[in-house]
């Protein structure tokens, strides 16, 4: 372990936290972590949903791709920032890191912040090099869950997105940067750079860096490791309402305790850690980050007084010579439709309803690639694991959702349940969702797969630019 | 032997991932843990989700937090931006996932965990009354 890094004294311990667990998750959360004086703010805004909504904004606006509210997290750590207190860590750039960057650009001179340092890390984004890269760099690009080869890829792809691991957070780190800004870096390597800059962890330490990308794990969903979507007894956490988001103090061996700001509401316990230890993880003793292989089950969490837990003992093995690629392609549009219906016979109604619409566009000579009809209050979320129901449903509300191929279509399907309203089984009330008013929504096929990092690095940068 | 449902016994959370879904039960203490162990295989499961579940069901332990981690492929239409279900991420699968029912030695039979109490959501909501309560409007 090496004592000095940059010819500064290594930390004894860095303070990380998880501001943002997701795109659309709340900016007034980070005051807290603010004020508990954290070193470094990780916002991580992506998920492959978020891609895929991104993609949709670039698609209408060359501009954007990023996430838009990183201009609202910015405001509120940037006099952090200024004072040298924090620095700011995110994947916000989403499919367009650059545009975000401005937009971070723009928001400190909004706010007279001036000698801060923002760097941007591109090369995520492979789209434009797809072709080449598997034509001629024998890029297989075989769809990671199916085994499907790529000459199966539905239409052409709409974005590209590598998995970047820590390593270029790191250097921009290393070059002076204060607000980091990236595309598509893992979610948890977020987490991990700070740790390996202030620590001095080299790449091949594989249990430190294991021990990093867990403690990144548990912070990259905000509330969900302190109670929020928690299966325990949720009813009794403090302030249910406002669930603080995580602190990690990691020391230099890899050691950490989760902690949450003073006065906070939520718990920090080993119960509300594990559910998030197993939150979106495949094989928990080989978590796949492109930094080290972890294993989630060499890690002991030992509860502490005062809502503190401490981590100790984790295990990594060498990375694997890929990065995750996501891979997106259109896929059809989409309109939904919910009507509710009344006791009694509420479900027989729902049903005739759905059967009655399916008729409808049939004759309208409207064309569905595929239907789905749930009955809501019945067995929409269960499915076949809802036994039979004892007695007749109090009330339910039918969704019946299509998928088209072009958005003209996916509207007029929804138009057809309009007249159902006088002309239908008894009591029913519509309410329109998603393209029950005309309205549709894109669908994108989403196609996991894997990329060798050495083609991928080779196009990666950091671009540094000082606010004046 | 007595028959309890998983809920009795077992928290759980569910996330996504393209179009597999992934669900981890978590026991309280080591006895439960050896059961689930035992009962709560791979095959179960796929058998319990039906044709919710398409593909194939794996199952990983993770025995210092004592889960189960259940990952279920072609399991959410196509995935969170292709799907037509609504819940298109699949987070409601854990509680799908405990409603199934095991063996269970006599001693584990009465087995309870604790119900939600949440009247702290009565005093905030107040005169906001719900839909099974007549409103008089000012």
């Amino acid at each position: 372990m090496s004592e000095f890094v940059d010819d500064e004294v290594a930390m004894p311990e860095v303070v990380v936290a998880g501001g943002q667990g997701f795109y659309g998750d709340t900016p007034t959360a980070v005051d807290a972590l603010l004020a508990e004086g954290v070193d470094y703010l990780c916002l991580e805004a992506l998920a492959e949903l978020t891609l895929a909504i991104l993609q949709k904004d670039r698609q209408r606006d060359e501009a954007r791709g990023y996430t838009r509210d990183l201009p609202a997290y910015l405001a509120r750590a940037l006099p952090f920032v200024a004072d040298g207190r924090t620095k700011v860590i995110t994947n916000a750039g989403g499919i367009n890191p650059t545009a975000a960057a401005r937009a971070a650009v723009d928001t400190a001179r909004k706010l007279g912040v001036t000698g801060v340092k923002i760097a941007t890390v591109v090369g995520d984004d492979v789209l434009a090099r797809l072709p080449a890269l598997h034509a001629d760099a024998g890029q297989a690009l075989a769809h990671i869950d199916t085994g499907a080869a790529f000459d199966a890829f539905p239409g052409s792809p709409l974005f590209a997105s590598a998995y970047l691991g820590a390593r270029p957070i790191v250097d921009a780190l290393a070059q002076g940067a204060d607000i980091v800004i990236t595309g598509r870096v893992a979610d948890a390597s977020l987490f991990l750079a700070p740790l390996v800059h202030e620590h001095g962890w080299s790449w091949d330490d594989w249990d430190r860096l294991a021990a990093g990308i867990l403690v990144g794990h548990l912070l990259e969903c905000s509330g969900q490791s302190l109670g929020g979507n928690y299966s325990g007894d949720w009813w009794a956490l403090p302030h249910p309402w406002d669930l603080p988001y995580p602190i990690a103090t990691v020391e230099a061996d890899g050691t950490a305790v989760i902690s949450k700001p003073k006065g906070a509401g939520g718990r920090v316990s080993t119960d509300t850690l594990r559910h998030q230890l197993l939150y979106e993880v495949h094989d928990p003793a080989r978590y796949l980050s492109p930094d080290v292989v972890a294993d989630f089950t060499s890690a002991r969490f030992e509860d502490l007084p005062d809502d503190r837990v401490r981590i100790t003992g984790v295990r990594g093995t060498p990375a694997t010579d890929t990065y995750k690629l996501l891979l997106s392609s259109h896929a059809g549009w989409a309109g939904e439709a919910r009507v509710a219906f009344s006791w009694p016979d509420a479900y027989e109604k729902a049903k005739a309803t759905a059967a009655i619409l399916r008729k409808r566009v049939e004759l309208a000579e409207l064309a569905v690639d595929e239907w789905l009809v749930e009955y809501w209050g019945v067995n929409a979320l269960g499915g076949p694991t809802v036994p039979p129901a004892r007695e007749e449903p109090p009330e339910c509300t039918l969704r019946v959702a299509w998928r088209c191929a072009d958005q003209r279509t996916a509207g007029l399907v929804g138009r057809e349940l309009v007249p159902l309203t006088l002309s239908a089984p008894p009591a029913g009330m519509t309410g329109a969702g998603r393209g029950g008013g005309g309205s549709s929504t894109e669908l994108l096929t989403i196609w996991p797969t894997l990329i060798d990092k050495t083609v991928v690095d080779s196009d990666v940068r950091v671009v540094l630019e000082e606010v004046r | 032997m007595a028959r309890l449902a998983l809920r009795e016994l077992c928290g759980y959370r569910a996330g996504d991932k393209g179009d597999v879904a992934n669900v981890a039960i978590f026991a309280d203490d080591d006895e439960t843990y050896a059961l689930i162990v035992r009962e709560v295989t791979a095959a179960r499961v796929k058998e319990h989700f039906g044709a919710m579940v398409l593909g194939r069901v794996d199952r990983y332990q993770a025995a210092n937090v004592r889960a189960l981690n259940f990952v279920m492929q072609g399991a959410l239409g196509g995935g969170g931006p292709r799907t037509l279900r609504a819940d298109g991420l699949g987070k409601t699968l854990g509680g799908a996932l405990v409603r199934l029912e095991i063996d269970v030695p006599d001693s584990m039979a009465d087995r309870r965990r604790a119900r939600p109490d949440v009247s702290w959501a009565d005093e905030i909501l107040g005169e906001a009354r719900t839909s099974l309560e007549p409103v008089s409007e000012p």
